[in-house]
């Protein structure tokens, strides 16, 4: 830090990166790319929680019934989590609207999200199902004993207290998935990093990523202290449990 | 002849090569208390929860009423409301409130209101002591208190049998004593029960008949007179021995 500060080459710096001229005329358009990052995350995210929980409640059911079920619920996780996420979004946002199909939407906004959701919810999934595998298999066994199904038994017993276990590390997949919606910038969506990069490629000059990395950095810096402050809460409380 | 209210015939049961439990012949009549003695390990708890069918048989007959509940052909939720089970870890639900721990089975399986699912738990834990701790969650409770809760849990689909597996193993020695008055009130009102238990003394008072478990076998079973006074196995007394030399009869 200090050599950069002390260097010969810090005008340059300061002016290619941090001018505040050019912040203050690239700032508009990317903070209106970066309110429809916000959008795409939000609602991504409740997507994500939601379908990412039914993916693991399939997988935590018993029995050779729901055999087939589990197999496609295994496949998918395990393909996906194969896959560059990066190419599941050019997969979907381009590859999708060229089919042209009827009916079918061609907003790569739509499959932009859509290949997030998907990418992301089989990473989710494994963290519920870490959650699931945490909740001791007496409540189950209590669950059932009193005549819940299998799926009730779940919904009302084990999930709840799953989640409970798990909220940390679905804390830290919401910062994750908060940077990784401007991928969908690479489908030419103009989102809050594509309109940093539309400012330098016409001005040749840096400071429209550092004003969206400014914007970035608000949000997940927020939730990342969030995250460690109810993490630390929750290892206090249970310690206080525990004696 | 009345049916037996469950009737076991040649169950076994084995965690991959392990035998648990071979060839287990049990009848229980209606309003009958059996109790289950027998060291640890000899497979109490696996023979209650093979009952109650939280994990499958591998071979025998389990009947209830004089239906086979083993058969595949009866639907096990079903069956399971036809009997309350309760475990030593008391294993209420720690998320719920007690009422909501007694309620969720009526609301959720018979689909009750849930003023009328409450107002009957309500009146269940007056029943036995517990009104004051409807609105707490389990983890303020005492152990006795949470193991009573789980009984009134296990009572609101009100089975026809009630399995209790070590209920008390689990208490601080003081807190027993509320537990085991709760299960003699039960046999008052007429319920049919079988209990996995290490309190002798208990299972003396209170069963109609005591069975000794041995190594997956049911070795020696009768009167509560008779086995503890006169058994007949060298095992049953062996056991018997080591429980008095503990200063548990
Ligand atoms: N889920 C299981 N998997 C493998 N072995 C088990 C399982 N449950 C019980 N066992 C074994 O079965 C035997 C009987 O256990 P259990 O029924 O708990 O006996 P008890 O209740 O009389 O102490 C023990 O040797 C135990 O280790
Ligand atoms: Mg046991």
């Amino acid at each position: 830090m200090w050599v950069v500060l002390t260097s010969e080459a810090w005008p340059t710096v300061q002016r290619q990166f941090f001018s505040w001229f050019h912040f203050r005329e690239s700032f508009p358009d990317v903070l209106s790319g970066f309110w429809l990052d916000i959008q795409m995350f939000l609602v991504a995210e409740v997507l994500i929680l939601v379908f990412a929980l039914v993916l693991a409640m399939i997988r935590s059911l018993r029995g050779p019934a729901f055999f087939p079920l589990r197999a496609i619920v295994v496949t998918y996780i395990d393909l996906i989590r194969g896959i560059p996420m990066l190419l599941l979004i050019l997969l979907l946002g381009f590859g999708v609207p060229a089919l042209q199909l009827s009916g079918v939407p061609t907003s790569r906004i739509f499959w932009g999200v859509a290949a997030l959701v998907i990418s992301y919810s089989a990473y989710t999934a494994e963290v519920y199902r870490a959650g699931i595998e945490s909740v001791h298999e007496s409540q189950r066994m209590s669950a059932r004993s009193i005549g819940l199904t299998q799926v009730q038994a779940l919904r009302f017993v084990i999930v709840p207290q799953a989640i409970r276990n798990v909220i940390p590390a679905l804390l830290n997949g919401l910062v994750s998935l908060q940077k990784d919606v401007a991928l969908v910038f690479v489908l030419g969506v103009r989102e809050g990093l594509a309109e940093a990069d539309i400012y330098n490629a016409r001005t040749f000059n840096y400071t429209s990523y550092i004003a969206a990395a400014v914007l970035f950095l608000l949000i997940s810096v927020p939730i990342a202290r969030f995250t460690d402050w109810y993490t630390e809460r929750d290892r206090r409380r249970r310690q206080a449990m525990s004696t | 002849m009345s049916v037996p209210k469950l009737e076991i015939e040649s169950l076994s049961k084995a965690f991959e090569s392990k035998v648990v439990l071979s060839d287990v012949d049990l009848k229980v009549d209606p309003h009958d208390v059996v109790c289950l003695i027998g060291s640890s390990g000899s497979g109490k708890s696996t023979l209650l929860k093979c009952i109650n069918l939280l994990i499958p048989i591998d071979g025998g007959d389990i009947r209830l009423d004089g239906l086979s509940i083993t058969s595949g052909e009866v639907n096990p939720n079903q069956v399971r409301q036809e009997m309350g089970i309760v475990f030593q870890a008391f294993n209420l639900f720690p998320h719920m409130k007690v009422i909501d721990n007694i309620t969720l089975g009526p609301r959720k399986v018979h689909g009750e209101d849930r003023d009328v699912a409450e107002e009957r738990a309500r009146e269940l834990l007056d029943q036995f002591n517990l009104s004051e701790k409807a609105d707490d969650y389990p983890d303020r409770l005492s152990g006795g208190q949470q193991q009573r809760v789980a009984i009134v849990r296990a009572l609101a689909h009100q089975p026809q049998l009630m399995l209790f597996d070590e209920v008390t193993s689990a208490l601080d020695p003081e807190l027993v004593a509320e537990v085991l008055n709760v299960i003699r009130g039960l046999k008052e009102s007429g319920m049919t029960m079988l209990i996995a238990t290490h309190e002798m003394g208990f299972a003396r008072d209170v069963s109609d008949r005591v069975c000794f478990l041995d190594q997956g076998k049911i070795l020696e079973q009768g009167p509560p007179n008779e086995l503890f006074k006169n058994p007949q196995q060298p095992r049953t007394r062996q056991f018997l021995q080591r429980i008095v030399e503990a200063g548990r009869l």
